[in-house]
């Protein structure tokens, strides 16, 4: 249980996906705009990792990794190793979810499906999502480490956003100078909070 | 002549279509610097108040005052004492003022401590103050704003989390980052969203670690080390720490550190002034003070035989380090702090727990304060936003009118 906790709270803050690895910059920093829809991808993103990291997790112990195959019975399938295959695999499993919750928000909470609008099937190629599933099979994860890693840095990003979306909202009514409004500001906006966010920086958990 | 003749006299070729147009913010800097604005309310749908950015500004400059004259002293009474038990001094010009103010290094005379503070202090102060100074009326006058006073607090206080030891160009380096990318950046003061001060501290110390932190930098002799009273928690334990100081020590401030944050006594003097005349936040303050109470309370109960730090109470935890500086003087920045009262009690337990875990669970950073207050300041505007929408549900549920969409 402490060990959860503890890879929660890492995959939380010290590795936080958006602040301390810079993934996921492009909706990081397109959908940041309004607290509300922030929030609202924030919570699409932990959703997609909680469930894509674990799949993938049983994608690569039972499919993928080499001896994976065992299970099949077939004679010779110790020796198959299809982990060349990772990538296009995870990508497959993570494009399929994310088309499955867009069709769930389009029917179910359309406010949500409308402010997201082209960033929602964006989420499939949005790098903190493959990242996520990358450093599980980097690092082995088992199952169970990796349902709580996907949960830990979904959260951790979404954290991350809803605070810059805070923040964004109060630059409304900053003086920048016009060669830095918009995304340039913004730029400089991330920077910062990521100093703020080495504080967790050499914490051994 | 006076001074209000010559500024008059000089005034209309600052203004428009005058010859010095450009310069009218550094003029006007001047201007206010001797004299009250002539700008004043005159309808009824306004507060009428003495109190405007300027006064405060310039109180809690004051404020820091004794934290400052006390830090001077006691970077001359450590530096001294080492000199007196057989390290050499720094040498160069110091120790020509030194010599010719203050004839030698004796650490019993009061004024002979004071004298080798402030060649340390003095030199730091300044260059924070002309270089940042610079930026500031750089920007002023570029972008067509003022230059406020909001600078003076911003100088002082950065200049006082320093160690004496600090080279002078990295002064100039990080006091540039504060106030360029910290605050000039985002349209000057109250337009910010960090602590300009702490952002030049934090990149001072990100960068050159060496000169800023460790043990060798905190007392002007050459060759010596001392550990400040955190780090020798951290290596050695509560009971090595009590043994080298005891805790009136550490709240009347001989011990070694920045130079604004030794004294715990001097900086709830400025405190109090400061919580007196209202200028900041006491929900702050008690929010940093319970945040940290709970959270080292909570440690010591949980305790750890590896890690001595989860061992110091909370009253330990006061008293060293940078947390009165900080609770006092950086969480209660009116800009890069939460607006709404609820948010501020949160923001400041923020920090207050923040501060602990970091001191407690990070190895990396002995310090925890200057970190926690800028990651508070990144959820300053969450808390704001959050507390802003639930006062307009529920004034909505009373009046049964929808408030306007401003977001």
């Amino acid at each position: 249980m402490e060990h959860y906790l503890s890879l929660f709270v890492a995959s939380v803050f010290v590795e936080n996906m958006a602040l301390a690895f810079f993934l996921g910059m492009c909706t990081f920093l397109a959908v940041s705009k309004k607290v509300s829809s922030a929030i609202g991808l924030g919570i699409a993103v932990i959703v997609v990792l909680t469930v894509t990291v674990p799949v993938n997790n049983l994608v690569f112990t039972y499919l993928l990794q080499e001896g994976a195959l065992t299970w099949t019975g077939i004679s010779g399938a110790e020796n198959i190793d299809l982990s060349f295959l990772g990538l296009l695999s995870y990508i497959g499993v993570i494009a399929a979810l994310v088309q499955i919750m867009e069709m769930f928000l389009d029917k179910y909470v359309p406010s949500l499906y409308n402010a997201l609008g082209v960033f929602l099937p964006l989420i499939t190629v949005n790098c903190a999502i493959l990242g996520g599933v990358l450093f599980m099979v980097e690092r082995s994860y088992n199952f169970g480490e990796a349902v709580v890693y996907g949960f830990g840095a979904g959260t951790g990003w979404a954290l991350a956003i809803a605070a810059l979306a805070g923040i964004r909202e109060r630059l409304k009514y900053s003086d920048v100078p016009s060669g830095l409004q918009g995304l340039g500001i913004t730029f400089i906006t991330v920077g910062l909070m990521s100093l703020g966010f080495m504080s967790f920086s050499g914490i051994q958990l | 002549m006076g001074i209000q003749q010559t500024l008059q006299n000089i005034e209309p070729h600052f203004h428009k279509g005058g010859k010095y147009e450009k310069f009218y913010p550094l003029f006007e800097a001047v201007d206010t610097i001797f004299y009250s604005p002539p700008s004043v309310t005159k309808t009824t749908a306004h507060v009428r108040d003495g109190i405007d950015l300027k006064r405060i500004m310039i109180t809690v400059w004051l404020c820091t005052f004794p934290a400052m004259f006390f830090g001077m002293w006691n970077a001359g009474w450590q530096a001294n004492t080492a000199i007196d038990a057989g390290y050499a001094s720094m040498g160069g010009w110091r120790e020509a003022i030194m010599t010719t103010l203050a004839s030698g290094h004796d650490a019993s005379s009061l004024w002979a401590n004071f004298v080798l503070g402030a060649t340390y202090f003095l030199p730091i102060y300044l260059v924070t103050f002309v270089v940042g100074g610079f930026w500031e009326v750089l920007f002023a006058i570029k972008r067509g704003h003022e230059v406020n006073e909001g600078f003076f607090v911003t100088s002082v206080l950065f200049a006082l989390i320093l160690p004496a030891t600090i080279p002078l160009w990295q002064v100039a380096l990080g006091i540039t980052f504060g106030v360029v990318i910290g605050k000039e950046i985002f349209g000057g003061t109250g337009k910010n969203f960090l602590n300009p001060a702490l952002t030049g501290r934090a990149f001072l110390y990100f960068a050159y670690p060496a000169q800023i932190s460790g043990d060798a930098v905190w007392v002007a002799a050459d060759g010596y080390t001392g550990a400040t009273a955190l780090s020798l928690a951290f290596q050695d334990g509560m009971s090595a720490l009590t043994d080298t100081f005891s805790w009136w020590d550490a709240f009347l401030g001989f011990i070694p550190g920045s130079v604004g944050e030794v004294s715990t006594l001097a900086i709830f003097i400025g405190a109090a002034v400061l919580l007196w005349t209202r200028i900041a936040s006491w929900r702050i303050m008690l929010g940093v003070f319970l945040g940290m109470v709970a959270t080292s309370t909570l440690f010591n109960l949980i305790g750890s035989d590896s890690n001595a730090m989860f061992a110091m109470p909370w009253y330990w935890h006061l008293v060293i380090g940078g947390f009165a500086f900080g609770m006092v003087f950086m969480a209660t920045d009116p800009v890069s702090a939460s607006m709404t009262n609820q948010g501020r009690l949160i923001f400041g337990a923020l920090i207050g727990v923040m501060t602990v875990l970091i001191r407690v669970v990070n190895p990396a950073f002995p310090e925890g304060i200057m970190l926690a207050i800028l990651f508070a300041n990144l959820f300053a505007p969450l808390i704001d936003h959050f507390f802003v929408q639930a006062n307009i549900k529920r004034r909505v549920k009373r009046t049964g009118v929808p408030a306007e969409e401003t977001a």
